[in-house]
C-alpha cells in the first residue's frame, strides 16, 4: 500500500470513529453521521417540512462544506464552476434523498448501521452495489451530463458556504425573529431531531472530516465504482476504514447489536431498503458522488454539486410533506411509489444522456 | 499524437475516455484537463497500464500530459 492509501483508511478509520463518539455524545443511534438524515433536519429546522421529530440545524454538514472550503482554498482548488445540466442535477438530489430517506439513510450511515450490528443494512448495502453497477452501466454506454466551465469569478462558488455560515450564526445566536409561531429555526422537542452531540464537538468533527474527505476525495459510490470500472480500490479502502472504525468503538461503547429487528432508525422491509439505496447508488454514480462527496465538492466552488445538495434539502421537505420518508415502522405506498418513479426516472436520465 | 479533451468533464468520465482510447489501441495520448481529481485518476490509470505520464501544463483549473507506451 502506498501513501496515499494509508492517509485513506486512516481517514476512513477516524471518520468511523468520530461517528461513534458523536452518538455517544448524544447523536441518534448509528447516525453519528448521516448526510441524507442531516439534510433532512436541516429542511425541518429551516421550516420546510412539518415533521416535528427531525428539526435541527446540524453543525457537522456546516463543518464538513465549510472545513472542505478552507481546505481547497489552501491547497489552491477553490475554483467556481458550474453549467453541467444543473436543474438535472438538482432534480436528481431530489430523488437521492426519496431513495436514502425510503432506506433510512444515505450510504456513510449504512455502513454505520452495519458497524452498529444493523442486518437491514446489509440488504441495503447490496441494493447499493446494485445500484451502483446499474449507473457503471449507463457510464460504460457513454452516459454524462455535459461538461462544466470555470466561471471567471469565485463568487457563485463561495454562495453555499456563505448560506452555510449564516445558518451557523443562527444556531449559535439564537434570535427568535416571530417570537408567536417560532423560527427562524425550528428546534425538536423529541425524536432523533431532538438527539444532538453539543454544537462545538458537531463542528469541530465536521471541518476535520471535510478536511480529510476534502484531501482524499473519499466516495462511497466512488469506491463501488472504481472497483467495478477499472478494478481500483483506493476509495473502497476508506469505505472499509469507515466500517473498522465505526466497529470497533461500537463495540467497546456497547452500541453493537447484531439483528435485524430493534435497530435505532431503520425498517426491515427488505424490498424497500434495497430499493431505496438502489436509487441513491444508481443516482449518486450518475452524478459522480455520493452525498457526503456532493457536500465536499460544494465546499470546493462546485456550483453543479451545490445544486445537488440543495435540490436533497428540497427533496428532504417533499419526502416530509408528501409522506415519502420511511419511519422505523416501515415504508408508506407513497414512498414506495415515489422510488419506483425515482429509478424509471433515473433510467431515463441514464439513456437519454448518453454521448457516442 | 491523438488528443483527448476532457476539460470540465466530471469522474470517472475523463478516466473512461482515456481507457476507452488506450483499448481502442492508442499508444501515444495527449491529454486535457482541468480538475486536480482528473488529473490524479487519469495518470493513476495511465500508470497501471503500462504507459509513462508526462505532465506538460499543470495549472490548479488547466493541465496536460502525454502518455506513452
Amino acid at each position: 500500500m502506498n501513501r496515499n492509501k494509508w492517509f485513506i483508511l486512516l481517514t476512513g478509520l477516524l471518520i468511523g470513529a468520530f461517528a461513534a463518539i458523536l452518538v455517544k455524545m448524544g447523536n441518534p443511534g448509528n447516525m453519528g453521521f448521516c448526510i441524507a438524515c442531516f439534510e433532512r433536519d436541516i429542511a425541518g429546522t429551516l421550516g420546510l417540512h412539518r415533521a416535528g421529530v427531525v428539526q435541527y440545524m446540524r453543525p457537522e454538514i456546516i463543518g464538513l462544506i465549510l472545513g472542505a472550503m478552507f481546505t481547497a482554498m489552501f491547497s489552491g482548488e477553490f475554483k467556481a464552476r458550474g453549467g453541467s445540466a444543473t436543474l438535472v442535477r438538482f432534480i436528481m438530489g431530489m430523488f437521492m434523498m426519496i431513495g436514502a430517506l425510503v432506506f433510512l439513510g444515505c450510504p456513510l450511515r449504512d455502513i454505520l448501521r452495519m458497524a452498529g450490528g444493523d442486518y437491514n443494512a446489509v440488504v441495503g448495502f447490496l441494493g447499493f452495489i446494485a445500484g451502483v453497477g446499474g449507473g457503471v452501466y449507463f457510464l460504460k454506454n457513454g452516459f454524462n451530463l455535459g461538461r462544466a466551465e470555470y466561471s471567471h469569478s469565485n463568487v457563485g462558488g463561495y454562495l453555499l458556504p456563505i448560506i452555510f455560515a449564516f445558518f451557523l450564526f443562527l444556531l449559535l445566536k439564537g434570535t427568535i425573529f416571530n417570537p408567536e409561531a417560532g423560527g427562524p429555526l425550528f428546534f425538536s422537542a423529541e425524536g432523533p431531531g431532538s438527539m444532538a452531540a453539543p454544537i462545538g464537538i458537531s463542528l469541530g468533527v465536521g471541518l476535520l472530516v471535510g478536511f480529510m474527505a476534502q484531501r482524499t476525495r473519499l466516495c462511497l459510490s466512488g469506491g463501488i465504482r472504481d472497483f467495478i470500472l477499472i478494478r481500483d480500490n483506493y476509495l473502497l479502502i476508506g469505505f472499509l476504514g469507515i466500517f473498522v472504525g465505526a466497529l470497533v468503538l461500537n463495540i467497546v461503547f456497547g452500541f453493537f447489536k447484531p439483528g435485524f429487528a430493534e435497530q435505532p432508525i431503520a425498517h426491515s422491509m427488505h424490498i424497500w431498503n434495497f430499493l431505496g439505496l438502489f436509487l441513491v447508488g444508481l443516482t449518486a454514480t450518475l452524478l459522480g458522488g455520493c452525498p457526503l462527496r456532493q457536500l465536499i465538492l460544494s465546499g470546493e466552488g462546485d456550483m453543479d454539486a451545490a445544486a445537488v445538495v440543495v435540490g436533497m434539502i428540497v427533496g428532504a421537505a417533499f419526502c416530509h410533506n408528501f409522506m415519502l420518508a420511511a419511519s422505523p415502522a416501515g415504508v408508506g405506498n407513497y414512498g414506495q411509489i415515489a422510488c419506483i418513479i425515482g429509478i424509471i426516472v433515473m433510467t431515463w436520465i441514464g439513456f437519454s444522456y448518453r454521448e457516442a | 499524437m491523438n488528443k483527448l479533451d476532457v476539460r470540465g468533464l466530471s469522474c470517472p468520465v475523463p478516466v473512461l475516455r482515456t481507457k476507452k482510447a488506450i483499448d481502442d489501441g492508442a499508444t501515444e495520448l495527449l491529454i486535457m484537463g482541468s480538475s486536480q481529481v482528473s488529473k490524479e485518476n487519469v495518470s493513476k490509470l495511465a500508470a497501471s497500464q503500462g504507459f509513462k505520464v508526462n505532465i506538460k501544463v499543470d495549472h490548479k483549473d488547466l493541465w496536460e500530459m502525454e502518455i506513452k507506451k
